[in-house]
Parts: structure tokens; C-alpha cells; sequence
């Protein structure tokens, strides 16, 4: 177990890399602590799986350092590190049982027989995998394949983390959730450290204590989900978590003063604006409510959904939605919107306003 | 794929069907026919029921050869089987040298098999060719049309040379589809080489193993021209395999009721032998 | 560079000596070759190459066998396309007894066919032209077209099909406008063995013809036997062969290891 720490991480694919463009995975550093569980989020190709492979050691760091526990390893193998990957696709010995499957990691490892038995019996009890012991591993549905993989990872006693690419892709969507709460729970059990990959917001924020959002091959934010979804430090976090995505209102900033269709909108972070730059407000559909003597607006749209209603309304100029519980009225025509200040924040850039690193 | 059952489809089988039936039937029902019958010329025939298989296992022109190629084709799948694996799994998986590597290997496979025989007869020549000057040279007497060892030596080498690259091709096509994912696992599991291959690679290339098998069998089961045009059989009948001692008997002999049954007997030596080999290897895919 | 890369090195180096050799040969004079072992030509000369250039018994010899590969490509194509498409698609009376007699055809020793082929297509009178050779590789070559082309199209998903039928084409519409493009891959691999198989063939070919239709791997057995004074010109003869080789190669060059495998891996 271990504690690691990525120090100014830079990796390109490229054998000379020149621009920032060339770069999967721009200047990063990030500290995981031991026996967290975190999430890796951020949609296909922001640079979440290069990190991933950096880590495990299947790719060597372009730029900067990786440390396990202090100890710098950004150029040894997977091996040395000593780390479990679960990949998208199962991966399985198809010869062999699913015993066997089991025991390799330990046995390439010339642990003694005595003790695999011991290990692999744990594991397979854990994983529900005891009745199956014995059968050829190629015989095994996409799940119990999976499953598999992952015992893998937990049959070692001493792995510093355990890494999972997607593992939940190839899985029937009922057995998802089956499997998910498993890695919950196999987390709490173990207390390993656990790093979840997934461009699926719902599995990042259930599985995860700690969110990592990744995005064009940066990290826009890392925080636990209350966090990400009440202060997201870049727009794309307000659009890319919670359903529907952040309202991003271009506005204009005087004075630590956010200017919206002709009003001051008072906001949470005013005094630390500047006002240069690219100015939004951004504000989440859940702190927007129907108030008198608020913003003009009209309502263009609702649509249900489920608990709430969402509402689509045409507010200077643009599109603000916003949520309606169960069972109130719905606004129809004109109407006067309000943003809570409490949640309503200056984007400059595209950064929150006083956060930009 | 779940397929529909549709017997229409026969009507796009049709064309298929009826050349290969005409090119197929016609002559093996000729054939059925000579291994039963005698003739003296003047197409006159006369029945003569199995004679001419009972004739044919006294034969010992016929049981020398088939000891032969038995031989030669064992030889051979010995040799091509792992030489071809080993050389598959020693080159590059990406890269502007594949394109080179797979052209430059699949070349004696397009060369007319008699100009592969006539190559390795300028080739073997003891005086002016390069490997028969160069094993004389190296002190070790080498006369493929003379010595029965150096003229096996020379036909084995050249069947190498010549489908080798069928087995490595095949291999190879095998081991680049094989997803990173699984090399990645193993290098994770802290799997060395030997257990890569033991436990990914040679599970993961069975089927084109088989494949490669398959066909070298075949294939190497009916070699003819190469060797006609390499030893003509020789030195003596040393190398006449079963095709070279069939179209003696056939083309040359006008024995055509022997000829017959010799031809039923070897195509269904191959048949038997190929059918087996699949059952086997899908039965134990099933396991 | 890494150390395992040696093995495929030295086995191109083993598979262009004999190659070499032939292009050697086929350089030298008479005087060159029958005098003696020269590792190469000392008397550079192209008259091998002129003579097999400027007499029609030989350079014909090389049209003959382009005419009839190139018939028994088309052909075999052609006819194992809806076949082959017949097998990856539907299940049919007979499908797999059907495909498996197919293949056994690919089984079957040349040796084996040459007297009947000679009778039957004497009979029909087609001896001595290039359609009894195209024909007679068909033998081999349509099972061939049909399990390369079957494997290529098993690949593709049944819902092409579907989504055609039901933006209202009809099956030979969308078979000769979207079906074929989509796997022309597996055509241009198909009609590379045919093309090759067709090309290889001597037994065969050899005996079907006699004279209007001789193939050059007939015209060179002539010389063949020759041990040093018609060396040159049966090098020159061989090194010829390898070009229409090397050229359609070069075609598929990107699908070889798939090709070989038979669009099956």
C-alpha cells in the first residue's frame, strides 16, 4: 500500500514532442493518498487512460516523476511497482481454470503453494466465485470474466493500488450495479488504494471518495463529488457532472460586479474577479427559482423528469434551465427567474474567478 | 451471426455448385470407374471388381512411396511449424519494416512452383550453384542427383524455403490480433516471456495453428512439380513421392486401371487424415 | 534495434539467396556459367532476357498464362461471390455438407485430376485453350474464393443488410452497390490467391495444352533439364515468373497477414 504522489507529469506519444498540443497529458501533479478511492473522470479521450498507464508503468513519463510512498519509480516496470490493473475488456487465461487464473499473479511470483490456496480460496469467497473454482475460466460469462480480472488484482496481499480502466463497458447493464456496489464494498473490506476510471459520471461519483476530472489532457479539478457539483472550478466540471449540465451565462464584470441582461447579479465570488478575460456566471439548474422582481424571462420548454420537471427558459438572450419539484407549479409564458448567490460564481477563462492555479 | 433459414440461398450457390460438380464429379466418377474396370486398348472394359486395389497393397512401388512422402511431409511440418512460429513471434508488431518483412516473405510463395524447383537446381548444382559449391567447399560431399541424402536435403530445404513463410504469415495474423490489453494484464500479473507465450500467445493462436497445420499437410501430401523439375524422383526413386509415382503410372504407363485406384486410395488418405486432424483439434476447442 | 529482429533478418536473408543466384545466373553468358562458380555476373549481359523477349514461343508462353490466370480469377471471383455471401448469411438444406465438399476439393492431389481433365475437356473440345486451364483451376480456387470471401463477410454486421432492405433496395442493388464495396478488401484477397494459386500451377496447366496454349511453365520444363547450357535462359525464364508475382503483392500488400489467414483471425 502506498501513497502516490505525481510530480509535474507530462507524457506525449510523440518522439519530439514541440507545442502543448502534442502533449496527451499536459503538465500535471496530484497526490493520491493511501487506501483512498478514487474516481478518474472525463470523457473519451482527455488523457484518463495515459494517466492510468503512467501509473501502472505500461508507459514511461515523457516529463516529471511518479513516487510510491516517496520511493521515485516513473521508470520501473509494472512488476517492480507492484500494481493490479482491471482493464476495459476482461482478460483471462482462456486455458486455464479459474483457479489457476487466480493463482497466476502469485505463482509468477513464487509464492508458495500452501499460501496460494489460502489466498485464492479468500478471494474467490469474496467475489462469490468459490462454485466456480474449477471450471475452465473461457467458459465464464463477460461478468464472472471481469471478476476474474479483478481477483487478480486482489489475490496480492502487498499491491499498492488497484487500477480500473472502464471495467464496467462490456457488462450487462443489471449486473452493472451488482458489480459496482461490489467494488464498494471489496474497497471497505480491503482498503486499498482504488482508482476508478469511467467517463460515467454515476459510477465516478458512487464509487469514488475523491474525483479526479480530467479533461483535453489536464485535470480541471479534483474534489469529493459534493464539492464538484456545488463549486465546480471549471465550466466544463458544471456542464460535465450533474444532469442537466451548469447554466454558463456570458456576462461582464465591473468592479467585482457581474453584470447579466442589464442586472447585477449578485454572486459568491465577486471580490475575487477581475474582469479580464473571456467573463461568464455560472449556476446550477437546482439554484434557480421562479421569484418576482427577478430576471425577465420566458419559458420556451418543460419536460419531466421523474422527480422534477425541468424548464427551459429564454433569459437575455439565452437559454437557462432550471428545476421545478414535483408537484409545483410550472411557470408558463413570462416569469422572473433568481440565482441563489450562495451558488452563482464568476467563470473567467473558463476558471473559476480566484481559484486559477 | 444468427443466420436465417432461407432455402433460396441455393440459388446463389447454384453457379458454385455446378462448376465445381463438373470440374469435380465428372472426373472422379471417370476414376470410380477405371479402378474397377480392365482394359486392352480399343475401349473395350472389362469389369474387374476390386483387383486393382488388392493389387495395390502388394505394391511396393506404391507402399515405398507413400512411406516416402509420410516421411517427407512429417519432415517438413516438423521443421515449418515451429520455425514459422519462432519467426513470427520475433518480429516487429508496428512499424514501415512489417510492410517489408511481409512482402519480402510472401514472394516465394507467388513463384511457379517448377521455377522453384529449377531455382534450387541452379541453386544445388555441386560445380556452379551456391549451396552445392559451398557444401563441397565446407568439405562435406554434396551430389543431389547422385547421393539419395543430399537430394533430400535439397528437396526438404526447398520446401522450407518455399511455405515457410505461409506458416509465418498465418501466425503472424494471429499475434497481431491479439488485444494490448492481454500483454499489458500479463506484464501486471508480472508474467515472464515464457508464460506470455505459454499462457496468451499459443492459446490465442490455435485456430490459425490449425490452420497453418492443415494446409502444410495437405499441401505437402500432394508436392509434385517442384520436386519433378528439382530430382525427377531421383537419384534412382529416392525422392518420388505419391504424386510423382501416380502421374508415372498414369500419364506415362497407360495403366490406367492401377493408376485409378492408386487415385482413390491417395485422395482419400488425404481426406481421412485432414478430417481427423480437425475433429481432433475442434474436439478439444469444445473441452 | 532489438536482438530477436536477427531472426526474421536472417531468414530473408535465406529466402532472396536463391533468388539471387537465379538473377545471377540469368546475367551470366553461357561461357560464364558453364566455366565455372562466380559468386556474380563477370560478363554482365541481357541476352537471355532478349531472346526470351524477341521469340514468340516464349514470351507467348507468358500470355497464355496471364490469359487464363487472369479468366480463372474472374471467374472465380465472381461465381464465389453470392455463394460465399449464401453461407455467411443464411442456413440453407445442406449448408454445411455443401461447404465441407467445397473444401474437400482443396484437398484433392492435382495428380489425381490430370487424366480425367485431359478426357473431359478433350471430349468437350476444349483441349489446347486457355478456358480448360481456367476451368480446371477452378477446382481448387472457387472453394478457396468462397471460404476467404465467407470469412471476410461474416465480419460484416448483418445490420448493413437490414438497414439496405429497409431503405428499400433490392438485393442486387445492394449487393453490387454497398455489399461489395464494404468488403473490397476481401475481394482484392480472394482474387490474390486465385490469382496466385492459377499462376503457381503446373501440372496441371501443362498438360491441358499443347501447343496454342502453352504456358511458360511449360515452355521452361523444356529447358529444364539442360545442366549448364540453357541455364541462363531458363533463369531469365524464372526471374520473368516472379514479376506479375511481385506486382500483385504489392496490391495487397497491406492485407497479406490477414489474407493469408483467410480473413479468419
Amino acid at each position: 500500500m502506498a501513497e502516490i504522489r505525481l510530480e509535474n507529469l507530462r507524457h506525449s506519444y510523440l518522439a519530439n514532442p514541440g507545442a502543448d498540443e502534442d502533449y496527451a497529458l499536459k503538465r500535471l501533479s496530484l497526490t493520491w493518498q493511501d487506501g483512498g478511492a478514487y474516481a478518474l473522470l472525463g470523457p473519451s479521450g482527455c488523457g484518463k487512460t495515459t494517466l492510468l498507464n503512467l501509473i501502472s508503468g505500461l508507459l514511461t513519463p515523457t516529463e516529471g516523476k511518479i513516487l510510491f510512498n516517496g520511493r521515485d519509480v516513473s521508470h520501473a516496470s509494472p512488476e517492480e511497482r507492484n500494481i493490479a490493473q482491471v482493464f476495459q475488456f476482461p482478460v483471462i487465461y482462456d486455458t486455464m481454470t479459474v483457479y489457476d487464473n487466480l493463482a497466476f499473479p502469485l505463482r509468477n511470483r513464487q509464492v508458495p503453494e500452501a499460501e496460494i490456496k489460502s489466498r485464492v480460496t479468500e478471494i474467490a469467497e469474496m467475489l462469490e466465485l468459490t462454485s466456480t473454482l474449477s471450471n475452465r475460466a473461457s467458459g465464464l460469462s463477460a461478468d464472472g470474466k471481469q471478476k476474474i480480472s479483478l481477483g487478480r488484482g486482489l489475490v496480492r496481499a502487498d499491491v499498492n493500488v488497484i487500477m480500473f480502466d472502464e471495467p464496467l463497458t462490456v457488462i450487462d447493464p443489471h449486473l452493472k450495479w451488482k458489480l459496482r456496489s461490489k467494488l464498494k464494498e471489496l474497497h471497505q473490506r480491503t482498503r486499498r488504494t482504488m482508482i476508478y476510471v469511467t467517463h460515467d459520471q454515476t459510477e465516478a461519483l458512487t464509487f469514488a471518495d475523491q474525483v479526479v476530472v480530467m479533461n483535453l489532457g489536464e485535470v480541471v479539478q479534483s474534489g469529493t463529488p459534493v464539492e464538484l457539483f456545488e463549486k465546480p472550478q471549471h465550466t466544463f466540471v458544471g456542464h460535465f457532472i450533474g444532469s442537466p449540465g451548469m447554466n454558463v451565462l456570458p456576462c461582464e464584470v465591473n468592479g467585482g460586479k457581474a453584470q447579466f441582461a442589464g442586472r447585477t447579479i449578485a454572486v459568491d465570488n465577486g471580490a475575487a474577479a477581475t474582469g479580464k478575460g473571456r467573463t461568464e456566471i455560472g449556476v446550477r439548474p437546482e439554484f434557480v427559482s421562479i421569484s418576482r422582481g427577478g430576471l425577465p424571462a420566458e419559458v420556451t420548454r418543460v419536460s419531466d423528469a421523474g422527480r422534477f420537471r425541468i424548464v427551459e427558459t429564454r433569459c437575455g438572450g439565452h437559454m437557462v434551465k432550471l428545476l421545478v419539484k414535483e408537484g409545483d407549479t410550472v411557470p408558463e409564458g413570462q416569469t422572473h427567474l433568481v440565482f441563489d448567490p450562495a451558488h452563482t460564481q464568476i467563470y473567467e477563462d473558463g476558471w473559476i474567478a480566484g481559484a486559477k492555479p | 451471426m444468427n443466420k436465417t433459414v432461407n432455402n433460396r440461398a441455393w440459388w446463389l450457390v447454384l453457379p458454385v455448385f455446378a462448376m465445381v460438380a463438373f470440374n469435380a464429379l465428372i472426373p472422379l466418377i471417370t476414376v470410380v470407374n477405371y479402378s474397377v474396370q480392365e482394359t486392352f486398348g480399343n475401349n473395350e472394359f472389362f469389369w474387374s471388381g476390386t483387383t486393382w486395389f488388392k493389387q495395390l497393397l502388394h505394391d511396393d512401388q506404391f507402399i515405398d512411396s507413400l512411406q516416402r512422402q509420410i516421411i517427407f511431409t512429417a519432415t517438413v511440418l516438423v521443421i515449418q511449424i515451429p520455425l514459422g512460429l519462432v519467426i513470427a513471434l520475433c518480429m516487429p508488431r508496428s512499424g514501415p519494416w512489417v510492410s517489408v518483412c511481409l512482402v519480402l516473405m510472401s514472394l516465394p510463395l507467388l513463384v511457379p512452383w517448377n521455377v522453384v524447383g529449377s531455382m534450387w537446381n541452379i541453386m544445388a548444382l555441386p560445380d556452379i550453384g551456391l549451396l552445392g559449391k559451398g557444401l563441397n567447399a565446407l568439405g562435406i560431399p554434396f551430389n543431389y542427383t547422385r547421393q539419395p541424402v543430399s537430394a533430400w536435403f535439397t528437396v526438404i530445404l526447398m520446401d522450407v524455403w518455399h511455405w515457410t513463410s505461409l506458416v509465418v504469415l498465418l501466425c503472424y495474423a494471429g499475434l497481431v490480433s491479439i488485444p494490448d490489453a492481454y500483454y499489458q494484464a500479463a506484464r501486471v500479473d508480472g508474467a515472464g516471456p515464457w508464460a506470455v507465450f505459454r499462457y496468451i500467445q499459443l492459446p490465442k493462436l490455435k485456430h490459425v495453428l490449425t490452420i497453418a497445420i492443415l494446409l502444410r499437410f495437405m499441401d505437402s501430401f500432394m508436392i509434385y512439380t517442384e520436386v519433378i523439375v528439382l530430382t525427377g524422383g531421383g537419384p534412382g526413386s529416392t525422392t518420388k513421392f505419391l504424386s510423382i509415382d501416380l502421374v508415372q503410372k498414369a500419364l506415362g504407363g497407360f495403366d490406367l486401371g492401377p493408376a485409378a485406384a492408386m487415385s482413390i486410395v491417395y485422395f482419400l488418405i488425404i481426406l481421412l487424415l485432414s478430417w481427423l486432424f480437425y475433429t481432433l483439434m475442434m474436439r478439444s476447442e469444445a473441452k | 534495434m532489438k536482438k530477436r529482429y536477427l531472426v526474421p533478418i536472417v531468414y530473408i536473408i535465406f529466402l532472396m539467396l536463391p533468388i539471387y543466384w537465379l538473377l545471377n545466373m540469368s546475367f551470366k553468358t553461357t561461357n560464364e556459367i558453364l566455366g565455372g562458380f562466380t559468386a556474380f555476373p563477370r560478363e554482365f549481359t541481357l541476352d537471355s532476357y532478349r531472346t526470351i523477349l524477341t521469340d514468340p514461343t516464349w514470351y507467348m508462353a507468358y500470355v497464355h498464362s496471364l490469359i487464363y490466370v487472369c479468366i480463372n480469377t474472374v471467374l472465380s471471383v465472381s461465381v464465389a461471390l453470392p455463394a460465399a455471401y449464401a453461407f455467411s448469411r443464411y442456413r440453407f438444406l445442406g449448408d454445411k455438407h455443401l461447404f465441407f465438399w467445397l473444401l474437400s476439393n482443396r484437398m484433392a492431389p492435382p495428380a489425381v485430376f490430370v487424366l480425367p481433365f485431359v478426357q473431359l475437356y478433350s471430349s468437350v473440345g476444349l483441349f489446347d485453350t486457355h478456358l480448360a486451364v481456367a476451368l480446371a483451376h477452378t477446382l481448387f480456387n472457387i472453394p478457396l474464393a468462397v471460404w476467404i470471401l465467407e470469412g471476410f463477410m461474416s465480419g460484416v454486421p448483418k445490420e448493413l443488410d437490414e438497414t439496405a432492405y429497409v431503405d428499400g433496395y433490392s438485393f442486387p442493388a445492394f449487393f453490387i452497390k454497398i455489399f461489395l464495396p464494404t468488403i473490397s478488401a476481401g475481394i482484392g484477397v480472394a482474387a490474390f490467391f486465385c490469382f496466385m494459386f492459377s499462376w503457381v500451377e503446373m501440372l496441371l496447366a501443362k498438360n491441358l495444352t499443347s501447343v496454342a496454349a502453352k504456358p511458360i511453365v511449360a515452355a521452361m520444363t523444356k529447358t529444364a533439364s539442360a545442366s549448364g547450357y540453357e541455364l541462363g535462359l531458363l533463369a531469365a525464364a524464372g526471374v520473368l515468373t516472379l514479376i506479375p508475382g511481385a506486382i500483385v503483392i504489392y496490391f495487397v500488400r497491406n492485407y497479406i497477414a490477414k489474407g493469408f489467414a483467410l480473413g479468419r483471425v
